[in-house]
């Protein structure tokens, strides 16, 4: 009887995964296996189920890998992971900064006074995330609230560019993601032990030292939680560079639906997914193997 | 008795579901953003009791994604020609029957011979607008730089990269679409604009590469308040969006003057023409919409908001002068023949010319 109930615990979150995962991703697959055709869908081959097993199996000899070596011959998809992976990692650096303190103040907060501070946090999550990506456009345009202030309290005599740059990317999305490091962060720090800290300072610690010692170890899961609650979402980010980035910032997002809009080619469009979800499956299960590690050694 | 009533009610809650039916008749209707005045909808709404559901895009790419997806549920889409071309070729379209349309005799021939080229024997499409590729400018901005006697009626501007680098501080904008940009490079370099050679194209992308410094962005539609508050001196746009922009100029009064060439050279002559998908629900509907935009008073109302021309021969004698009496809108003789059309790129003169408008706009 407990056994079946285990089983059952398991297979749901399995058929979840297989569900809104495998099935998906299997599907992209299989695209970026075809040629791209003026059809509609626009690739072939098409699977027909009529045809019976022996067709399917007919069609199948029709995929190949060429996309894939595409790919790998010019120069600008290279270019595109690495730039994205680039503006990502750079980002989840900047949120840690950020989110680090904000979620200690937090955590550290007099009682009553979290559920406000954690409702605050939430709150821009009302608003609709492409309303708040066009509020930066009017913040950081030449003639913007950020540039009109700088002039006004003189510390710049030029309004500085900004917009359409990669600076403007950076902030849009430490910006839109700086929640999913703080919340990780904060559940973490929240339930710390902080006598720990206080044992530390009455055994002759400093206070950095504590800090640096007992918090930021102990803190070490939430901060990984948080860093690929960033990191995975900014390097396939679309919506950002589109509308803050400037015709020179180079993501794989974009270079994605140049492919799939701009020359209606599914199959080369799928390739760059799978591969981007490559980039981004291999660092989760390395992560996660590590923190498997470090729970078996801490037993 | 009992009964009676129950049945009566049962007649009565059958005929007004029957009046909910054909009270729900609709269209749904998928066209260019700033594409229409809006008081036509509302017109036919009030005369043929066929509700319009009026959704927009602003890119032919967008709706050919959507397109060769399937089911995207709309019942009229507003493709340009070249698109409209591969599309047909794709089956994503349904024949239109000619026996529900009288207005259609309305059309243009001339216009309706050119569409021939994307659609032959005008099966899929009956034309909505149709304008040119040219370059919108700044007046006062343009003489400033480049004296008072220059005459804006050439591509130099935009192709010349000393002359270009002059204006490049005031600003210049493109069009974000290769497809509309690389034609005109071609034909300003005295090639075939609607060249599929590679060698060809290389040539036009080096022509890019070197006025692009003196761009300052690519976006397609952006232009039009850039070009109406005086932001930019230069674009290279369509002829409808520049006028809606020397209208908008007009308006604020700020002293800005906008005005719109289509160069000696020649330019970019395009169609965008009404289609009903396979898989349109609403078919009947569709073709009474298409029946009532191809009535010469509504399109005059059309064309008279947006500023664009129609391919709709009747309509002429209810345009207002300042729509049929411009040769930016209806161009004279000699004009029309200085301008080109482009035919669909197969998949690799497609690739390579994305890839070519990638090297421009990004650098890469």
């Amino acid at each position: 009887m407990q056994a079946i109930a285990r089983r059952l615990v398991i297979i749901i979150p399995f058929l979840w995964l297989m569900l809104f995962f495998l099935v998906p991703f299997f599907i992209v697959f299989k695209i970026s296996l075809s040629a791209p055709a003026t059809a509609m869908p626009p690739y072939v081959p098409t699977f027909d189920l009529s045809a019976g097993i022996s067709g399917l199996f007919e069609k199948a000899k029709e995929f190949s890998f060429e996309n894939y070596i595409w790919l790998t011959e010019d120069a600008l998809y290279r270019n595109a992971y690495l730039s994205s992976v680039t503006i990502a990692a750079a980002s989840t650096a900047l949120a840690l900064l950020i989110g680090f303190p904000m979620a200690y103040g937090m955590a550290r907060a007099p009682e009553n006074w979290r559920p406000i501070l954690l409702m605050l946090v939430i709150l821009p999550f009302w608003t609709s995330f492409l309303i708040r990506v066009y509020a930066w456009i009017g913040i950081l345009k030449p003639e913007g609230l950020l540039n009109q202030f700088l002039l006004w309290i003189g510390v710049i005599s030029e309004p500085l560019t900004i917009l359409n740059t990669n600076t403007a990317v950076l902030i849009g999305i430490v910006y839109s993601y700086l929640p999913f490091m703080v919340l990780p962060l904060y559940s973490t720090l929240e339930k710390m032990d902080y006598t720990l800290i206080e044992a530390a300072e009455d055994l002759g610690c400093t206070a950095t030292g504590a800090f640096w010692k007992i918090t930021v170890p102990l803190a070490v899961p939430g901060i990984l939680a948080g860093c690929m609650l960033v990191f995975i979402p900014a390097v396939g980010e679309f919506v950002i560079p589109d509308l803050l980035g400037g015709a020179r910032t180079l993501m794989i997002g974009k270079t994605l639906a140049n492919e799939f809009f701009n020359n209606r080619d599914w199959p080369v469009a799928s390739a760059v997914a799978t591969i981007l979800l490559l980039i981004l499956v291999v660092p989760i299960v390395f992560f996660q193997q590590m923190q498997a590690r470090a729970q078996e050694s801490g037993r | 008795m009992k009964k009676t009533t129950l049945l009566l009610s049962a007649v009565a809650a059958l005929a007004m579901s029957e009046a909910a039916l054909a009270q729900d008749r609709v269209v749904n209707v998928y066209n260019w953003s700033d594409y229409i005045d809006d008081t036509i909808l509302a017109d036919f709404t009030k005369e043929t009791g066929i509700k319009i559901v009026y959704d927009v895009f602003d890119s032919n790419e967008i709706l050919e994604t959507k397109l060769l997806a399937g089911s995207t549920g709309y019942d009229i889409v507003v493709p340009t020609g070249t698109f409209l071309a591969r599309q047909i070729t794709a089956g994503v379209f349904q024949k239109i029957d000619k026996s529900k349309l009288p207005n259609i005799a309305n059309m243009d021939p001339a216009i309706m011979e050119r569409l021939q080229k994307y659609d032959p024997g005008n099966e899929h499409g009956v034309n909505y607008m149709w304008g040119t590729t040219g370059i919108g400018y700044n007046v006062d901005k343009v003489a400033e730089r480049l004296g008072a006697d220059y005459k804006v009626n050439t591509w130099d501007m935009l192709f010349k990269p000393e002359i270009a680098a002059k204006l490049a501080d005031c600003g210049i904008y493109m069009l974000d679409t290769a497809d509309e940009v690389v034609p005109a490079a071609l034909n300003y370099l005295g090639l075939d604009p609607d060249s599929n050679s590679p060698d060809d194209l290389a040539k036009a992308e080096e022509l890019l590469l070197s006025v692009r410094p003196s761009i300052r962005k690519f976006h397609s539609s952006e232009y039009i308040n850039a070009l109406a508050n005086g932001d930019i001196c230069v674009a290279l746009g369509w002829s409808g969006d520049v006028l809606q922009a020397r209208d908008r100029a007009a308006e604020a009064n700020q002293g800005v003057k906008v005005e719109y060439a289509i160069p000696k050279e020649g330019a970019l002559m395009w169609f965008d023409s009404f289609a009903i998908p396979a898989d349109a629900k609403n078919v009947a509907e569709a073709h009474e919409f298409l029946n009532y935009m191809m009535r010469p008073d509504v399109i005059a109302k059309a064309s008279n908001y947006v500023y664009y021309a129609n391919g709709n021969s009747a309509s002429k004698p209810q345009l207002n002068e300042d729509v049929i009496g411009d040769t930016a809108i209806y161009p004279d003789e000699e004009t029309v023949n200085r301008l080109y059309t482009t035919s669909p790129k197969d998949q690799r003169t497609q690739r390579l010319l994305t890839r070519l408008w990638t090297k421009v706009v990004t650098g890469q």
